[in-house]
Parts: C-alpha cells; structure tokens; sequence
C-alpha cells in the first residue's frame, strides 16, 4: 500500500549503515561511562591522605603508547586492504594490530607489577592507587576486549572465510579499536601528565 | 518451620506492643505548637517563606489559566450528539502562539531566578556576629551530638539556644558534621535544612524570635532508626539560659545515696561508650549523660524522660527503638534498680 | 486494506503447538512484538508486587507507631519499592512499547539487531529477578535473606562495608547493573532502527512523535545510565577491593557517589517520563481527530528537554552545603527545563483546541495525564527554587511531587497506551465499560493519596520514615493517603480482570478501531511477524490520513 505516488528523490535517500551508527552508539555510551572514571580520577587529585604518590612512582609508558597507538595505524591499513579484495595483507596488518596492542596489555602488566612489588601501590593503598587501578584497569579490560574481538576475526580469516564483503564489519570493529586508542590518550594526559 | 513460628509469636507479643506505645511522646507532642514550614520564627524560614508564597502565587495563577483552559476545551469542544462525523479543521500550528507561550514562562522563568538568587544568598552568606553562639552538631546513627565549644558543654538531642532579639541579635550559627553516614538537621519552623555529611564540614543558622519547642528531625535516610532521630530545639528567654549554660557546665551531681548504683554504672560497660564529667566515664561512642535528667526525652525523642521509660531504656532500648545501637544491657534487677536511682540524680 | 485476510490468533497455528511449544516459541523469540509484549507483561507483574509493598508500607503509615512491620522491613520495603519501579516497572514497559511500536510506525520488519534486542531482554529479565531474589538469598533475619534496605539511591557512605553488612546492598548494586546494560543495549537498537530503517519517503521530519521520542529517550539512556555503572562499579570496588572512593576515613567523598548518581538519576526521570509524552502525542490527536498542533516545536522542545535535563542533577542537591552560586545555577537550569515541558503542555493544549473530543478511555487517561502533569511541573518549580527547597527536600512532599509526574503523569499514559495499542496487538479490543471503572477508581485514589502527601510534607513529615510519632499532627493526613490506596487497588484490579476477559472474549477490532492516522493502523491486529506484507510508501506525517482524505492529503500543508 502506499500513499500517492512516491517522490523519487525522497525515496532515493541513503540511510546511514546500520552497524556504523549502532558502534557510534556503542562508543557514545562507552565515553559517558569512561568520563566518570576520569572524573573521579582528576577530583581526587591531590587529596591522597598517605602512601606512594603519583610523582614518586609513575613512569610514563612511552613505548606501550606508541605501540598502541600505532596499531590504529595498521588497523586501517587492514580494513583498506581488504576493502580492496587483498586479503593476505589484511590479515597481516591485522596479525601487527593484534600484536601490537598484545604489547600494550603486556606493557600494562609489567608496569602494575612494579608499582605493586616496587612501590606496594595497590588499589587500596590511597585514592591515588583506588583512581589509578580502576580508571588504567577499565582500559585495558576494553583493550582485551578488543583483543578477543580481534582474534575471532584473524581466525575466521585464517579460515578463510573473510572476503571483501565484509570489509564494513571489520571497518565497524576498527571504529571501536580506534575509540579504545582515543580514550588512552585522554587516560595517558589524566594520569601521566596532569595527575602528576 | 516451627522455630520460625515461634519466634515470629514472640517478636509479634512483644515487639508490637511495645511498637504501638508511643512512651508519652503523643501527650507531649501535642502541647507544642504544630510543626509548619509556614509558620516560622527565625529569619532563614523567614526568607523562605516570603520567597514560597512569592512562587506559590504565580503557580497558583498558572494553574488556574492553563487548568482553566484544559477544562474548557474538554467541556466545549467534546464531540456533540448530532456530530455529522466530518474531521474538524485540522491546524497544523501557529508560530506566533508558539512564540508567545515561549516568551512568556522564558520571562516568569527570568524573575523566579532572580528572586532565588537573592534569598539564596541572604540566608548562605549572611554574616556571622561577634556574639553568636556557636554550636557544633554531630550527628550520629540515630542521635544528635552538641557542643558547644566556647562554653564547654557537650549535650544530646536537644538543642538549646537562646532567643534572638530582632533589634539586637543573638543568632546560633551551627556547624554540621557526622561521625558515620549522610544526616540532615531540619527544624521546619526554625530553617530550612543542612545536611551532615562525613568529611564534610557544613554550616546553617537560626535566630529565634519566640522562645518554646521546636521539633524536627534528621532527613537524610541514614539506616535502621532514621524515623526515630528526632529534634527538639528549645529556645529560652535570656535569664533562662544563662541558668541552662551555667547548670550544664557543672560536673556531674555526686550523691552518696546512689553509690552503689554509680558504681554498676562505672563498672559496666556504661564508661566505654558515655561521658559523665567529673567520674571515670569518659566514653565518646553515645550521649553524654552528664545532666541526662534535665533533657525532656529519651533515645532522641523516643520516650518522655522518666525513670520508668529510663529503666526500659537501659535495659534493652531496643523495646523502644527496635535497631538502636546502644545494646541491652541485661542487667540484674537489682543492679538495673540502682543504676536507674543513680542515672536519675544526673541533673 | 481491502480483502486482507486478518489473523485473529497470535501465531498462525498456535491452536495446534502444545503448551511447551508455545512457550519454546516465546522463549527463544527475536520478533520485536513478542519482545515487546514481554517487557511489558512482565514490567505489569512487577508494578503489581511493587504496589502491593507500597501498599504495605502505607498500612504500616496509616497509624502513628502502627508496628505492622519493623523498620527494618519497612526500609527493605521502601527500597525494593523504589528500585522496583524505576528498573523493573517503568524501564521495561517504556522498553516494551518502543520495541513493539518503532519499527511498525516506520515500516520497517523488525529492529536493527533482532538478536541484540532478545539478549537485551533476557538481561534484563535475570536481573529483576536478581533482584527479588535478595529476599532469599542473602544472609538475615531468621534465615529468610534480606533485601537491600538503603533506598533506591543508596547514598554512600551507607552502603560501605561498615554500614552496610551482607550481602543485600550487593544485590542492589548486581541486579541493577545487570538490567542497564539490556536497557543500553536496547537502547543503541532502537536509535539504530529509528535512524537506518525507515520506509521509502519518510525523511526524519516525516517520522511520527513518538519515533522522535524514542530516539531522544534512547540517546538520553546511552548517556545517563553509564555514570550509574560507573558509580556502582566503584562502589563494587570500594565494598570487594577496599578501594576508597566512598571511604571518608581515607579522604574520600560521600558527596561524589551523589553527584554521580544523581548525573544519572535526574536525566533517568525524563528517560521515564518522555515515552508517556510520545504515547500522548499518538493519542490525544486521535481522539481530538485533529493533527498535533506544532509537530516541529514539539519535537524541538522535547530535544530541548533531553539535553537540558543533563545539566540539572544537583537540585537533588541543594540541602548538600554547595556554594550559593552552586546552588544559583542549578536552580537556573532547572527552572529553564520547564521551559520546553511547558510548551509541550500548551501544544497537547492546542491539539485539543477546536477539535471533536472522543472520551473513549485512551483519551480519558491522556485527560487525567494533561491535568496530573500540569501540577506536577508547578510542584517541580516549587522544588526548583533552591531555598524552598531546603524545607521541601527530603519530605513527603517531593514525594507527591514525582509519585504526582510518575502515576499522574507516566502510569496514566502507560494505562492510556495498553487501551490503545492492546487491540493492535492482540486483535481485541479491551472493554469500555470496565476501562471507564479502572479509571474513575484509579484517578479517585490517586488524588485522594497524593493531594494529601503535599501537605504531609508542608507540615514537617520527612521520607523514608518507617513511623512518625502522635501529637505531630500527621495522622489525619497520613490516614487519608492511605485510604486513596484501595482506590487504586480497585481500580488496577479492574484493568486485571479487563485484560484477562478481553484476551479471551473482547470484542474483535479489526486493523484499525480508532480510525488512525500512524502506518501501524494499515496493518492486520495483530501483525504478521513480517509486519507489513509490502513496504509501505509515505508522503507525509500521517499516511492513513492521505488515504483517507484523498481530496486533503498532509502533504499539501506540511
């Protein structure tokens, strides 16, 4: 049934993808939840009554942050592969993006090790290691998310059952890779550079 | 299951009844003048009521034209019996009416903001005079805490201050703060109310005009007994309190009659919870008893303060304030008789 | 329209499947109209157990020390109460209706994601019942568990370790947790289909209202719930961890789990309110048989609405000690917040103005909403400015105030809508007769219970009080409200026994009894699972006016 005779141009207008606008959605409601994190974070600044305290026992993870960064370098070197019907050179920079936020997670691990076994800074030492612990740990915990989301695609390619058709799938994931990447660089200046 | 019944009898046979009991507090409530947030004393609940009516009467008149009209339009545009089922004319809107109906409140919106503004900022900024009383309040889970440190007095529950002297005056300022959870001290007729929240220092003040009872109580859901942490804020002429300030400042009474009481007194665990000024109880954690006798009620205004309802009270308060954190004291009869004899000689 | 065949059953061979299959068919559903139906069904069934503890609690307040519960029930009461009908009430009905009305009012087959949607709802379903759960669960009095008993907001530090023993505030923090995330899921569903599955010709300006509506609601979920997470995230940590984010004793802030609840819980409100604003914006047309007066401006305000309502949170505030500017400018942005609500009001207003009122019971609950809403938004001035507010707050009468926007305002539209989308979706209608009872009977009792509470509050009753003592001046008051309650237990016992006898033997509606305007009205009662057997074609706001008024389509004027 209609009404009247359609106007052609009203009808040939372009709906917006369905999985772009669901992982905007997605990343939406992600930076409100991440935003009271930081917002905790920046408040207790400084109000620490005791224990380790940022400008003691901080070192800023440079070579994690490249690594991760970078990775949404080579994410959308994939996507533009695949998009392109190359399909090996999707997977590989797939491979380096997967790698290189392995590297972030590992660097991740090995800094909280020191701060734990070095410095005895855990989540309930102060406010300092309560804002820390959870504001980086709700991080990594996207970034591993990711990480397994990640992995299904590598596998599902190393299957070979990826083709060009779906290059918007992984172009969607790749938004929340590149989300997760933006969010670090607002936790990295939160704690690293005016929490200290 | 028949554990369960039973305990249920038990707990319907003698918590209820003693629930329904209202310890005197009804016949005592009913002598002081009703409680309103209309029918203040003190210039905060002053400026807020000023400002309430201000607001009430320009709601009230928008209620009565917008109310107004939805009556109308529900009675004269109802779908008439003859109706010959043809659509009315169909008005898809009109921009100027939307612009006036946007004007309009945007204005009314303009003046409430200002108007609230300015009480805002009388009753928040308003001075502090050189001859203020100055009152420390903490709050507790479920009783008041007062000191008064330029006086040296620490009392509980019932705030007394004097009267405040429109020409001259002699306001209370209060200082807010909790030893445990989120409290609100609220006297409708006195101010408004300020919560006491940990780590948190806030402040609020009153000037009394009258001298009488006030009552109030916390308004911050803070647990078991949050309905029971009640308020009673007495205001005396000038005479009176400085009888009130120097009777308080005296340690407590010793009477000799009651040793033996005093004694189960200091070797219970009374003392680890309750100050009595000049005896070894020097306890932090409950009221200080000092002049227990001279407050008009007990538990916070659970119970009209007799020796009776204080016997009740020491032995198991729970009867009267089921979750009370002050424990039974499971006394003998004997020991309970001269603990009660001595606590009553605390004036 | 013509010589389509109507399918009066649920299913097209549903007299044939045995019980379990039935269930099996409802049970693994991705149909957004089964969906639907659930959230609301199962959203009414908690509304009953919530009404019944409210119902309870007024028994309890009927009578100074009436001692028919200990305080301790009594504040299990009120927080089950509260948290009931936000959560597992109000949520999952506004839920319900969206899931099941979007994607007919747009023409569309079903929601962006039919799984994500399932899922969405079967979260939610595990933690209401969580919730519940608490009762037998945890650890308490005479091994019967205990229920979280820190009301619906569960203020820190009452909810640390220290103040809070058990395990009961847990569950509160668990099965809340657990329900938002199938609201935020559902949430980027419903946006998604808003935005990307339209039929041919309808542009956004083209949508129907309550499209609109439930894209500002969903957009309005993804930003205020996540603070809730965060917040009770914390709060996990601090109670498992020994973080301190609540804990004063290590610096930390009682006044930071309000900010962030109430960053939350302000904008949540609106999350309630604005489907009753969409329902109302479907049906007061309807039953007026005029178009919505200044559909732009409606939607604009509502838009309006939504984003303001984000800036207001602190007025829960004003008795914390903020600044006197604080306090200044939350009262600003709160009284400018009515604003848009009041615009909205005038429009329902002028929809009505000049139109041929049908009082069928859609319209009398939409009636009784204008009315209701009107005082509750004076009511919610007078809270706004800030320094009365300081004797309002934490009385009884903010507890009229939203109990007057949440039943006068919500539940009255949500009753309106189940009178008349329920003959869409079952292919009956509900009765007249015993609508007209439900509604006189509730609207009574509603008025009878929470015109008094307004004055309880003026007169110095706080909330959350298990008692009060005699001699206050509050028993007449309080004994009147709870009268009002068997009101309205008649009157939802009316709409009970309405719906069980019209599933069964209600009078056939045919695809569309109101003569509407919206695409869902061109469709059978109920729908086929695909919805539309074509996809529709619009050219206008309302498509079943342009069919039926050929000679004087919408589109010649808007």
């Amino acid at each position: 049934m209609s009404s009247a005779a359609p106007v052609a141009s009203e009808s040939a207008v372009e709906a917006p993808s369905r999985g772009r606008v669901a992982i905007l959605g997605l990343i939406l409601t992600e930076s409100a939840f991440f935003s009271i994190f930081v917002a905790a974070y920046v408040f207790y600044i400084g109000k620490s009554l005791s224990g380790p305290l940022p400008q003691d026992v901080l070192e800023a993870p440079i070579f994690s942050s490249m690594c991760l960064l970078s990775s949404s370098l080579t994410i959308v070197f994939a996507v533009r592969a695949l998009r392109a019907g190359r399909v090996q050179t999707f997977a590989l920079w797939w491979l380096a993006t997967l790698l290189l936020g392995i590297e972030f997670i590992i660097g991740t691990g090995m800094e909280w090790h020191r701060l734990i076994y070095q410095h005895g800074l855990t989540i309930r030492s102060n406010l300092f290691g309560t804002t820390y612990y959870s504001l980086v740990g709700l991080h990594a915990t996207h970034v591993v998310v990711g990480l397994i989301a990640l992995t299904l695609v590598l596998i599902l390619s190393a299957l070979g059952h990826l083709t060009p058709r779906h290059a918007e799938r992984t172009e969607v994931l790749s938004w929340y890779w590149h989300f997760v990447d933006a969010v670090w660089v607002v936790v990295f200046l939160t704690v690293y550079v005016v929490g200290r | 299951m028949t554990r369960v019944a039973a305990t249920i009898a038990i707990f319907t046979s003698t918590t209820l009844p003693a629930l329904a009991n209202d310890w005197g507090m009804g016949a005592a409530n009913r002598k002081i003048p009703q409680t309103s947030i209309f029918t203040t004393v003190s210039t905060p609940g002053d400026e807020v009521v000023t400002l309430a009516l201000f607001v009430l009467a320009i709601t009230g008149v928008i209620f009565v034209i917008v109310g107004g009209l939805l009556a109308y339009s529900v009675v004269r545009f109802r779908r008439q019996p003859g109706d010959d089922g043809r659509e009315p004319p169909q008005v898809y809107g009109s921009n100027p009416v939307e612009f006036a109906w946007t004007t309009v409140p945007v204005l009314i919106v303009f003046v409430l903001i200002l108007t609230t503004a300015r009480t805002i900022y009388t009753v928040q900024a308003a001075p502090r005079p050189a001859d203020a009383i100055g009152v420390h309040v903490v709050g507790h889970q479920w009783w008041w805490e007062f000191q008064y440190p330029d006086l040296g007095i620490v009392t509980a529950n019932e705030l007394h201050v004097p009267v405040s002297d429109p020409g001259h005056p002699t306001p209370t300022f209060l200082d807010l703060e909790s030893a445990d959870v989120a409290h609100s001290f609220w006297v409708p007729r006195l101010a408004g109310k300020t919560d006491l929240i940990p780590n948190k220092k806030n402040a609020m003040w009153i000037d009394p005009r009258e001298p009488g009872t006030y009552l109030g109580q916390c308004a911050e859901y803070c647990g078991t007994e949050h309905a029971l942490m009640l308020l009673r804020v007495i205001v005396h002429r000038r005479d009176e309190w400085e009888r009130w300030v120097a009777s308080q400042r005296q340690p407590a009474s010793q009477d000799a009659a009651v040793a033996r009481g005093r004694a189960v007194f200091e070797s219970t665990a009374c003392i680890n919870c309750h100050t009595v000024r000049g005896t070894v109880a020097t306890g932090q954690f409950g009221p200080d008893l000092t002049h227990l006798m001279s407050r008009e009620t007990l538990g916070a205004g659970v119970a009209l303060n007799t020796p009776e309802h204080l016997k009740i009270w020491v032995n198991n308060p729970s009867v009267m304030k089921p979750g009370a954190l002050m424990p039974a004291m499971n006394l003998t009869d004997k020991d309970l008789d001269d603990l009660v004899a001595y606590m009553v000689t605390l004036r | 329209m013509a010589g389509m065949e109507q399918d009066i059953v649920l299913t097209s061979d549903a007299a044939s499947l045995p019980l379990l299959g039935k269930v099996h068919e409802w049970v693994v559903t991705v149909d957004h109209k089964r969906l639907g139906l659930m959230y609301i069904g199962f959203g009414l069934v908690f509304f009953v157990v919530a009404g019944l503890q409210a119902s309870t609690m007024r028994l309890q307040l009927a009578f100074p020390n009436a001692g028919i519960v200990s305080p301790q029930v009594f504040n299990r009461l009120l927080t089950m109460h509260g948290t009931a009908m936000v959560f597992l009430v109000g949520m999952p009905i506004l839920t319900g209706f969206f899931n099941y009305l979007v994607p007919l009012m747009i023409g569309a087959r079903d929601l962006a994601f039919p799984r994500l949607n399932a899922f969405g709802f079967w979260l939610w379903l595990f933690g209401s019942l969580l919730l519940y759960f608490s009762y037998v669960g945890a650890e308490g009095l005479y091994g019967a568990g205990s229920a979280p008993d820190v009301g619906w907001f569960a203020y820190a530090p009452l909810t640390e370790r220290p103040f809070s023993r058990g395990n009961s505030t847990d569950y509160w923090v668990l099965s809340i947790f657990i329900t938002s995330i199938g609201s935020i899921a559902t949430a980027i569903n419903l946006m998604t289909t808003a935005f990307c599955m339209r039929c041919d010709g309808m542009t956004v300006r083209k949508m129907p209202v309550l499209v609109w509506l439930a894209i500002v609601t969903s957009l309005m979920i993804l930003v205020a719930l996540p603070p809730l997470g965060a917040a009770q995230v914390m709060l996990l940590l601090d109670r498992f961890l020994g973080a301190h984010f609540f804990d004063t004793q290590a610096g930390g802030s009682a006044l930071l789990w309000q900010h962030f609840f109430w960053i939350f819980g302000h904008p949540e409100v609106y999350i309630l309110i604005i489907p009753g604003f969409a329902f109302a914006s479907e049906i007061i047309p309807v039953f007026s048989r005029k178009v919505i007066f200044g559909y732009q401006v409606m939607v604009a305000a509502s838009c309006a609405i939504g984003l303001i309502s984000l800036g207001v949170w602190a007025h829960h505030m004003f008795t914390v000690g903020m600044t006197p500017a604080g306090n200044a400018f939350f009262a600003t942005s709160t009284m400018l917040v009515g604003v848009p609500t009041g615009i909205k009001i005038f429009n329902w207003l002028g929809t009505l103005w000049g139109g041929k009122l049908r009082f069928k019971v859609p319209m009398l609950f939409c009636l009784g909403f204008l009315f209701q809403f009107l005082i509750a938004g004076l009511t919610g001035i007078h809270l706004a400015v800030a320094p009365f507010d300081w004797q309002l707050s934490d009385t009884y009468f903010v507890v009229a105030h939203f109990h007057y926007v949440l039943i006068g305002g919500l539940l009255f539209t949500v009753f309106a809508a189940i009178y008349y989308w329920f003959p869409k979706a079952t292919g009956r209608m509900l009765g007249e007769t015993l609508g007209k009872w439900h509604f006189w009977l509730f609207v009574i009792g509603f008025h009878v219970t929470f015109d008094t509470l307004h004055f309880a509050g003026l007169m110095g009753m706080p909330r959350r009080i298990y008692t009060y003592q005699p001699g206050r001046g509050l028993e007449t008051l309080n004994l009147i409200a709870s009268i009002g309650v068997i009101f309205q237990a008649a009157g939802v016992l009316c709409f009970v026994i309405n719906v069980v006898r019209s599933l069964r033997s209600g009078e056939l509606a045919g695809d569309d009894p109101w003569d509407a305007w919206t695409l869902e009205w061109s469709t059978s009662s109920p729908p086929p699972e695909y919805n539309f057997p074509t996809p529709p074609v619009v050219r206008s706001r309302r498509p079943l006016w342009d069919l039926k008024h050929p000679d004087d389509p919408d589109w010649l004027y808007e």
